[in-house]
């Protein structure tokens, strides 16, 4: 078993006042060494929820369950003082919003520093020179000058980067990335996958990206997995999804990305339709309001995620006939 | 650079807050005059050409108006005037007199207020909905509803009068028995509220974006709370210290009544009471300027704990 990260039967419910939300129901899958996975799917589909229940980091009014190895060692679930020997050094993750996701009320160098001097023991010389290299690897320009402000004084791009400079301090094997340029413009979002890429190419860290665009997938990762409403949908490499999608959810994702060869009329489709309402979800399959294809079948029995291969597997009904 | 912006900023408060001590002055003398009686109506009656005198020598005589720009004149010279009461000691003397025990009392409540307030609010914010968060928060409740003079004689009661622990009034020479009913009586709507105040902006804080960071960067959970959670959470509650004081110094004013204890706001109600006019005056225009002051202090403090406000 040489998988970094392997997770099965991953479940994880809210308590509402309006009554229990899943968030994310039954997802499976798994991460080799150095391996780059996207993760796609609309606002609302679970993908956050997943990586913060691997991490430990759900809302207080969340619970989850399945089984999650990282390295063979059943992770899920540990208490936060043992997952804390594996948080920001063996994995880490960079958030959503750069924006509120630095400490205001401290420096940027003891932000940076305080992870080494945790988990590798550094002294704060040693670490205030690994905070500095760092800084200087993502590209933030003159780092020696800005490493003792305070967050403020730095743009939203310029935030990202040190959040990157501060998930990769301790060369993690596993390095999860959350919508990492969703807050930024146009021109940051570039740089910022830009440095992603180059991360990647000169380190072993696994990477998992999550987006809801398809576009940053295909430069960036090996495999995708598509999630729907809380459900993996479809798993494949990057090949097989953009080439032989199987599930109309994909191919409606497919349709709805902006390319440069599409000419031929120039206008999006987007998917018609809401995602649906967590808490009152249909009897059968999820994506039966929005789906072109959708038949009786769909209505009543819930698809299950059927394995075509080794890494490839889809949850529809449609080519098993009725 | 900075310690020229937090002077500047000084000074500018400064100037600011004359106009509103001129307004506290002005409503506080009027509202004086309003009051039905005179100075000196207790005594025997006087015949009319001694108190004639007396009026004239204490500048009564003259037109409300002129009495109270000379007011203004004295107070821009440091001079309170004399007691109409204790005739022998002017108002500087006796505000000198009583501010010590009414210090100790005040700044012993603020000192409980903090410590105890924001350690409870704490305590109450990590164990959220707990049942000690609940027993936190219904003695929050319980001790911001419950006024002072209410308070201070259940006190009293309790442990003066049922449990004879501690003595029921008096200051005996500032002995420590007979400081702590009146500190706490002081002390306790302030604990609770800043328990309160605490509480909301850490449970506020502990579900932020950048906890959320620092647990993710397997941080202990102790360092998560006192390096990265405890200075946005404290930003409230030292604003509120301005309002806390305010309220702790007019709160004083009745606790010293009702416990006997010779300070500032015994004699702001002896005052009061007698219609000696430069004694409430003075006390008003004391209690006042220190407020003013203390509040200038909290927002220095506050600019220093804020980074946004301390590099512009
Ligand atoms: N603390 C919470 N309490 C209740 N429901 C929650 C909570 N956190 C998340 N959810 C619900 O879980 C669902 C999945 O949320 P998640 O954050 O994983 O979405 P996402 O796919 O990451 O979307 P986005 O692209 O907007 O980040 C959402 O419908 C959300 O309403
Ligand atoms: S199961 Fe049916 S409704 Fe669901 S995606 Fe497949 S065809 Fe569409
Ligand atoms: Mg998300």
């Amino acid at each position: 078993m040489d998988e970094l990260l392997s997770v099965a039967d991953l479940e994880t419910r809210f308590r509402t006042p309006e009554g229990e939300v899943a968030a994310v129901a039954g997802v499976s899958f798994a991460i080799d060494p150095g391996e780059s996975l996207g993760v796609v799917g609309e606002s609302g589909s679970g993908k956050s929820q997943v990586f913060l229940s691997i991490m430990g980091l759900l809302a207080k009014n969340g619970r989850c369950s399945g089984q999650v190895r990282f390295r063979g060692e059943d992770i899920l679930g540990l208490p936060a003082a043992r997952l804390n020997a594996l948080r920001g050094s063996r994995m880490s993750m960079i958030f959503q919003d750069p924006m509120t996701s630095l400490n205001p009320y401290l420096t940027v160098s003891r932000q940076l520093t305080e992870v080494v001097v945790e988990h590798l023991g550094l002294s704060r010389d040693q670490a205030r020179a690994r905070a500095l290299e760092a800084l200087e690897r993502v590209g933030l320009p003159d780092p020696a000058a800005r490493i003792d402000l305070y967050p403020h004084a730095f743009s939203g791009g310029m935030r990202q980067r040190v959040m990157i400079a501060m998930a990769i301090l301790c060369q993690p094997e596993l390095l999860i990335a959350d919508e990492p340029t969703t807050a930024l413009d146009v021109t940051i979002q570039a740089q910022i996958l830009d440095l992603m890429r180059v991360l990647k190419r000169e380190s072993n860290t696994a990477t998992v990206i999550i987006t809801h665009d398809l576009g940053v997938v295909a430069g960036l990762c090996d495999q995708v997995m598509v999630m729907y409403a809380g459900r993996l949908v479809e798993t494949g490499s990057v090949r097989e999804i953009f080439y032989q999608p199987r599930h109309p959810y994909t191919r409606g994702l497919l349709r709805a990305m902006p390319r440069l060869d599409d000419i031929q009329d120039g206008l999006l489709d987007t998917i018609p339709g809401q995602p649906p309402n967590l808490q009152a979800l249909p009897p059968g399959c999820a994506y039966q309001e929005r789906c072109p294809q959708v038949y009786p079948r769909c209505r009543s029995e819930r698809p299950e995620l059927r394995i075509l291969g080794p890494r490839r597997g889809v949850a529809c009904h449609l080519e098993l006939g009725p | 650079m900075a310690a020229r912006i937090m002077i500047a900023f000084a000074a500018r408060r400064c100037l600011s807050a004359l106009p509103t001590l001129l307004i506290v002055i002005t409503l506080a003398f009027f509202m004086m005059r309003l009051a039905p009686g005179g100075p000196f109506d207790q005594e025997r009656a006087l015949p009319p050409e001694i108190e004639r005198n007396v009026l004239a020598a204490y500048n009564l005589d003259q037109p409300l108006w002129r009495q109270y720009l000379d007011y203004l004149a004295d107070l821009t010279r440091g001079d309170f005037g004399p007691s109409f009461k204790y005739r022998d000691f002017t108002v500087a003397e006796l505000i000198a007199n009583g501010f010590p025990a009414s210090l100790q009392i005040g700044g012993l409540a603020m000192l409980c207020a903090i410590v105890f307030g924001v350690g409870l609010g704490t305590v109450a914010a990590l164990h959220q909905n707990s049942p000690l968060d609940y027993t936190v928060m219904t003695f929050a409740m319980t001790g911001i509803a419950v006024p002072n003079f209410v308070m201070a004689p259940l006190l009293t009661l309790l442990f003066g009068v049922y449990l004879s622990l501690l003595p029921v009034a008096g200051w005996g020479d500032g002995a420590w028995a007979n400081k702590l009913l009146p500190v706490i009586a002081l002390a306790l709507p302030q604990v609770a509220y800043i328990a309160r105040l605490t509480r909301g902006s850490m449970i506020e804080v502990l579900n932020s974006n950048y906890i959320r960071t620092a647990r993710a960067k397997g941080l202990r959970e102790g360092l998560v709370v006192t390096r990265h959670a405890v200075k946005g959470a404290l930003l409230p509650v030292v604003s509120y210290l301005g309002p806390a004081t305010a309220a702790v110094a007019t709160g004083s004013v009745v606790i010293e009544t009702i416990f006997d204890i010779p300070g500032t706001g015994r004699y702001f109600v002896e005052g009061a009471l007698n219609r000696d006019y430069p004694l409430v005056m003075g006390v008003v225009v004391f209690y006042a300027a220190m407020i003013i002051a203390l509040n200038l202090a909290v927002d220095l403090l506050y600019g220093l704990m804020d980074p946004k406000l301390r590099r512009p």
